[in-house]
């Protein structure tokens, strides 16, 4: 039995699995399968100031291993949240991670203050959801928007910030590197890659908004690489994510460089990928005479 | 509500028209209780997404879905044979709220057709008005026949009356007290409003691609009224039945 416990940016984690923002709500749903303390943490459903009602339907598309979704961060908005959903959330054993988004730099520190007056563990700047008209990506894609919300941010917000980073950019790490000098605490990497699907008998895009956020297995190549070449680049810890779906897919994730892991589309057709995932790296751990799963993080050797 | 996946043994999985199958699992209602209006969603090897396919019927130790090969997904389900096992997500949603001493006309549209079965097993003498494309299509009439006066009608009027539901509806509506829907939008709309117009309550269960199934990806997106507000409700965990005059169509 190896020590399946992480820590990123001084928050300590039962298992490195946290659900995905968006794929997992706000933990209710997925409450009626399994303690949620199966999981180290839960980032929770992309919170803004003010309710928003999301895009019309249809919002998901499914590709070759994949999805593509267009929510458009339907919530209630941050007061909603923080008086209705975090209480229950701070009690079910997990870690748990506010992720944020907004038109403005100046509504992501509003939030990032009122958050700081509560109980959640960690906030998660989103600045690369590619479903929204203004705010998310446009914040997330050059080197001086993101240092520019990052630090403006880091001000406001008294909780260990996590910058979750889009992968549609030029150069990663160097957008990895303008977050950790405006003070981030932790990377969180990839968001969707934006896509597209077409109806060939109506002609129509799939999805109502036209474009959509590519997840799910076919992702996770481009991610392994993205992980890899932050870890390079940066010194802060990183949350890996991007289809991982099996025990075999997060160590290969940890090795290219993340501490912790975060899993969404699988949780779809299988809603238990949790718990079998972790039972995986203990067997793995176990078998490989390794005591703590950190062990396995960045000790891929390149060629 | 609880969720859980179950692995259910495949008893059968027959052609009952063109293109439609009739898949029946071993289920045990002890285990899994059914209630009408509700949706299995069925994992299908090799693809992302679970597909969502109502209940038809459940009884006897069977769990029986009907559904119509469509792409990709309905035909891997099309190929699995007996004796394998079949994944499910559910019962999930919340179905059709049947009460006792009203009379109900249930109606069914092309595949919306197969969830008024378990559906009419609720009710007290429902009357059942089923309509499809034409006569190839047709399915489940004497299922339905066992249960209440069975209507058929078909757009091209190869099988039954010519014409849409609605004509049988508009002839039979003032026997009735409430209506329960499933089927194509636009037959929903067109039910919702003769509803509408002879003052009739009406439940209609709607179709939206989805993800978890379970409320939490917030992606199977309905606009519906509530106390005079717009809002944005989930087809698999508020639905899949609404009442009518609250969905914004
Ligand atoms: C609550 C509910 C109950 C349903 N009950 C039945 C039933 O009893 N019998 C039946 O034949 N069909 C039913 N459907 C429709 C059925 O889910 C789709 O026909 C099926 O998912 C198509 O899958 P595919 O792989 O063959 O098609 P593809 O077009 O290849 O599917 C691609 C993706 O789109 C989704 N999709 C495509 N069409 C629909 C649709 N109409 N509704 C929802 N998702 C769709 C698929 O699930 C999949 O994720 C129901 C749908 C819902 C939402
Ligand atoms: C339906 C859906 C909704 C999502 N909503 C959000 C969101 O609100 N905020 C966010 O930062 N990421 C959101 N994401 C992205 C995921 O958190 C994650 O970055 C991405 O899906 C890749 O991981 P996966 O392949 O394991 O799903 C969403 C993804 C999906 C599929
Ligand atoms: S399918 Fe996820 S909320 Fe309905």
């Amino acid at each position: 039995m190896a020590d399946l416990s992480v820590k990123v940016a001084g928050v300590t984690f039962n298992n490195p699995l946290i659900a995905a923002s968006g794929t997992f709500g706000f933990g209710r749903e997925y409450g009626e399968f399994y303690p949620l303390s199966t999981l180290g943490g839960i980032s929770c459903k992309g919170i803004t100031l003010k309710r928003r009602d999301g895009n019309p339907p249809p919002r998901i598309a499914e590709t070759p291993s994949g999805i593509l979704n267009a929510v458009g961060l339907q919530n209630p908005g941050v007061d909603v949240f923080i008086r209705e959903d975090l209480p229950w959330l701070k009690q079910q054993g997990t870690v748990v991670i506010a992720n944020i988004a907004g038109n403005t730099v100046d509504e992501y520190c509003q939030m990032a203050e009122k958050l700081s007056e509560t109980d959640v563990d960690m906030i998660e700047l989103n600045i690369s959801c590619p479903n929204v008209k203004s705010g998310g990506v446009q914040f997330g894609t050059s080197c001086e928007s993101v240092e520019n919300i990052t630090a403006a941010v880091r001000k406001s917000c008294k909780k260990p910030l996590i910058v979750k980073l889009s992968p549609n950019v030029t150069d990663i790490a160097s957008i990895a590197q303008a977050a950790e000098a405006a003070g981030a605490d932790a990377i969180s990497m990839i968001n969707t890659l934006t896509g597209m699907r077409i109806d060939i008998h109506t002609r129509r895009p799939i999805i109502r908004n036209n474009t959509g956020g590519l997840s799910g297995a076919a992702v996770f190549p481009v991610a392994v690489r993205m992980v890899w070449q932050v870890a390079n680049a940066v010194k802060l810890p990183i949350i890996g994510m991007g289809g991982i779906s099996t025990w075999e897919d997060a160590a290969e994730m940890l090795m290219a460089g993340a501490t912790a892991l975060q899993i969404g589309t699988v949780l779809f057709s299988d809603p238990y990928a949790p718990v079998k995932i972790n039972e995986g790296l203990n067997r793995f751990l176990d078998e490989n005479n390794m005591t703590s799963v950190t062990d396995l993080t960045k000790t891929v050797i390149p060629w | 509500m609880k969720y859980d996946v179950r692995q259910l043994p495949l008893l059968s999985n027959e052609e009952i028209a063109h293109g439609i199958f009739d898949m029946r699992l071993a289920y045990r209602q002890d285990d899994l209780p059914v209630a009408c209006g509700q949706f299995a969603h069925v994992y299908v090897p090799s693809k992302t997404l679970r597909r969502p396919i109502s209940v038809c019927d459940a009884s006897d130790g069977e769990l029986r879905l009907v559904y119509q090969v469509k792409g990709a997904g309905t035909q891997i389900m099309s190929q699995m044979q007996p004796g394998s096992m079949v994944d499910v997500l559910g019962p999930l949603g919340h179905g059709f709220q049947i009460e006792k001493g009203r009379r109900y006309c249930l109606i069914g549209g092309g595949i919306g057709v197969p969830p008024m079965l378990l559906t009419a097993k609720q009710c007290e003498d429902p009357l059942i008005i089923t309509g499809f494309r034409s006569k190839s299509l047709v399915i489940l009439q004497e299922d339905f026949k066992a249960l209440g006066e069975t209507l058929l009608c078909t757009d091209d009027g190869s099988a039954g009356q010519k014409g849409f539901v609605t004509d049988l509806l508009r002839e039979r509506i003032g026997e009735i007290d409430e209506v329960c829907a499933c089927g194509p939008t636009p037959m929903l709309k067109a039910v919702a409003a003769v509803c509408r117009e002879y003052g009739k309550p009406c439940q209609v269960s709607l179709e939206e691609r989805m993800g978890c199934g379970v409320g939490a990806c917030l992606v199977c997106a309905v606009k519906v009224r509530k106390n005079g507000e717009e809002i944005m409700q989930h087809v698999c965990k508020n639905g899949p039945v609404f009442q009518a005059e609250e969905v914004v169509f």
